[in-house]
């Protein structure tokens, strides 16, 4: 049954089939997706046709590898923008709100924390659509009214930040808290009896407790941002994001170019993830 | 003495409540706006625009789901389909789980573990991609196949339902198998194991231990994947057919492309208020607390 008791021959063996068929079902897609982003071949598709790495730096103009595709490549850019926004901002407001639902006690506090982790049952498409419906109607009305033509309230960049900002926050906000939760409230009495104020308090000892998390929250908070497409989508406007072009050039066929994409994505985040795999087993140890 | 004693208790409890009162204020403003400028206004807007129409206040766009059989049954569909696939998930997380944290041996349960987060971090727009170019008729699979004589042709093996369900699957299932490795962690072997001496068969341990137990992870994994797989827009659109439509895409159709922003409003509040009932109906029924879910 598990480990630590004699087990048959034939459960164990079952077993391990099953997982290893699980494993080739998780991987298969993402493995020959990789494979093919090095075939000689104009299309994502087999037969081989030997190695080559056009898709990533063929000039054009018959192969254009992802290094010259003027179009992915600002995609990409504006991704990162976009991503970099978003973890910065929800990090920052994460953070508050841990302290807000962890150290401080108000009215309405229930409600108010439900409020907050509403956002990860209300489906990306609706947030998307109730973001852009608002900020169209408080647009237009201070149009009407001022006469000023607020730009931020517009498709584009900033709404495209604070769309996913608006979801990112509650998980960040959730990491943050998990780690807030276990840390030992007397070390900042200890520090407010020696006579720091509750900022000194928070920004020396509290602050440096929830680093881990806090990187932890941003990082989450770039991937979830990078890779955003339902919200994302009602919110932009001529530049759009890098899932937003890929989606296009996914339903409407494309040259190995997005696999090499893909491969380079698809590296990094398991790099990511080994990375923080042994950074964990390390704080264990 | 006493006084002053007195008096310094009084100092020192006024100072601490100013002090509170300032960090309440200086955490509660940024959240609150947050809160209430991003999630609670722009729903009210969205409820207001689904009750407008060219002459003002009208429940057409209501109307016009009930009325218009492709409406409601795509709903119907896709709730179905997204209550199907998220049992599947649960079926085949539990078991995967079980052995990720119980049975493998605890050298490869690191690796494992890793393995299995690589592909959540990589989106969902790149796994779809992969599975097209795994199934479609030009397809690695088909090349396979036909290559070693079991096909006559290549065969499409994308745009029906079963392959749509079977990537919403895959997309989802990390989220479901992620929560429940972390009850089952905290599962106490010595509990499997005196019901094991005991003389309890698999399947009883399975039904009386490990699922009462790790039923907190079964539910958050569940409300996650159901919620993911109702809203999702990708899979249903690269991996369903023709008549695989998905709510989701009824209401990008109304809002991007017929630019009817009220009828897509009515749509967004109805699938809402969907996936709120089916979500409180599971958790009445299996006596969760939301908010002990998502923790």
């Amino acid at each position: 049954m598990i480990r630590t008791l004699p087990n048959s021959k034939s459960y164990l063996s079952g077993y391990k089939l099953f997982a290893l068929f699980y494993f080739i079902f998780l991987f298969a897609p993402l493995v020959i997706t990789m494979i093919l982003a090095f075939n000689n071949s104009m299309f994502p598709s087999l037969p081989w046709k030997g190695f080559t790495l056009d898709w990533f730096f063929g000039p054009g103009p018959e192969k254009t590898g992802l290094f010259y595709d003027k179009m992915n490549l600002r995609a990409i850019a504006t991704s990162i923008k976009v991503a970099i926004s978003v973890s910065i901002l929800s990090t920052i407001i994460g953070t508050m709100a841990a302290f807000l639902f962890e150290q401080e006690d108000f009215k309405f506090k229930g409600a108010l924390y439900f409020l907050m982790i509403a956002p990860l049952v209300i489906p990306g498409v609706i947030l998307g659509i109730s973001i852009l419906l608002f900020s169209t109607t408080v647009g237009l009305f201070i149009e009407n009214v001022l006469g000023i033509d607020v730009k931020i309230l517009r498709p584009g960049f900033w709404l495209i930040v604070l769309g996913q900002f608006s979801f990112i926050t509650t998980i960040v906000t959730m990491a943050i808290s998990a780690r807030l939760r276990k840390f030992d409230r007397t070390l900042e009495e200890a520090a407010a009896d020696l006579g720091a104020n509750r900022f000194t308090v928070i920004w020396l000892i509290t602050l440096q407790y929830l680093k881990p998390s806090i990187i932890g929250g941003a990082a989450i908070a770039f991937l979830m941002s990078f890779e955003n497409f339902n919200t994302t989508t009602f919110l932009i406007s001529s530049q759009p994001t890098l899932p937003i072009i890929l989606y296009q050039q996914v339903r409407d066929g494309s040259t190995p170019v997005i696999n090499a994409i893909s491969f380079i994505l698809i590296v990094t985040v398991s790099i990511v993830a080994v990375g923080n795999f042994y950074f964990k087993s390390k704080e264990k140890d | 003495m006493y006084a002053s004693i007195k008096q310094m208790v009084k100092y020192m409890r006024n100072s601490k409540i100013s002090k509170i009162r300032w960090s309440f204020i200086i955490f509660f403003i940024p959240v609150f706006l947050w809160l209430f400028l991003l999630i609670v206004l722009p729903h009210l807007e969205l409820l207001r625009m689904s009750f407008l129409g060219k002459s003002g206040f009208t429940f057409k766009n209501y109307s016009a789901f009930f009325t218009e059989p492709i409406y409601w049954l795509t709903f119907v569909r896709t709730a179905l389909y997204s209550i199907l696939v998220t049992f599947i998930v649960l079926i085949i997380a539990l078991p995967i789980s079980f052995f990720i944290t119980k049975v493998v041996n605890l050298r490869i349960q690191g690796v494992l573990s890793v393995l299995l987060l690589v592909p959540f971090w990589v989106s969902e727009l790149i796994r779809v991609y992969g599975w097209m170019i795994l199934l479609r008729e030009s397809g690695v699979l088909n090349h396979f196949l036909v290559g070693i004589g079991l096909f006559k042709q290549p065969t499409e093996m994308l745009y029906n339902d079963i392959t749509m369900i079977m990537g919403l699957v895959y997309t989802s299932m990390l989220f479901m198998i992620i929560p429940i490795i972390g009850v089952m962690e905290s599962l106490d072997d010595a509990l499997i194991e005196a019901a094991y001496d005991l003389g309890a068969k698999k399947m009883a341990i399975w039904r009386e231990i490990i699922i009462p137990y790790s039923m907190p992870g079964i539910m958050s994994g569940s409300i996650i994947v159901f919620m993911l797989v109702l809203g999702s827009y990708l899979t249903p659109k690269l991996m369903g057919g023709k008549n695989s439509l998905w709510f989701t895409e009824q209401i990008y159709n109304q809002i991007i492309t017929y630019f009817n922003w009220n009828q897509g409003a009515a749509f967004g509040f109805l699938l809402l208020a969907l996936s709120s009932v089916i979500i409180w109906v599971a958790l009445k029924l299996t006596k969760q607390d939301f908010r002990k879910v998502v923790k």
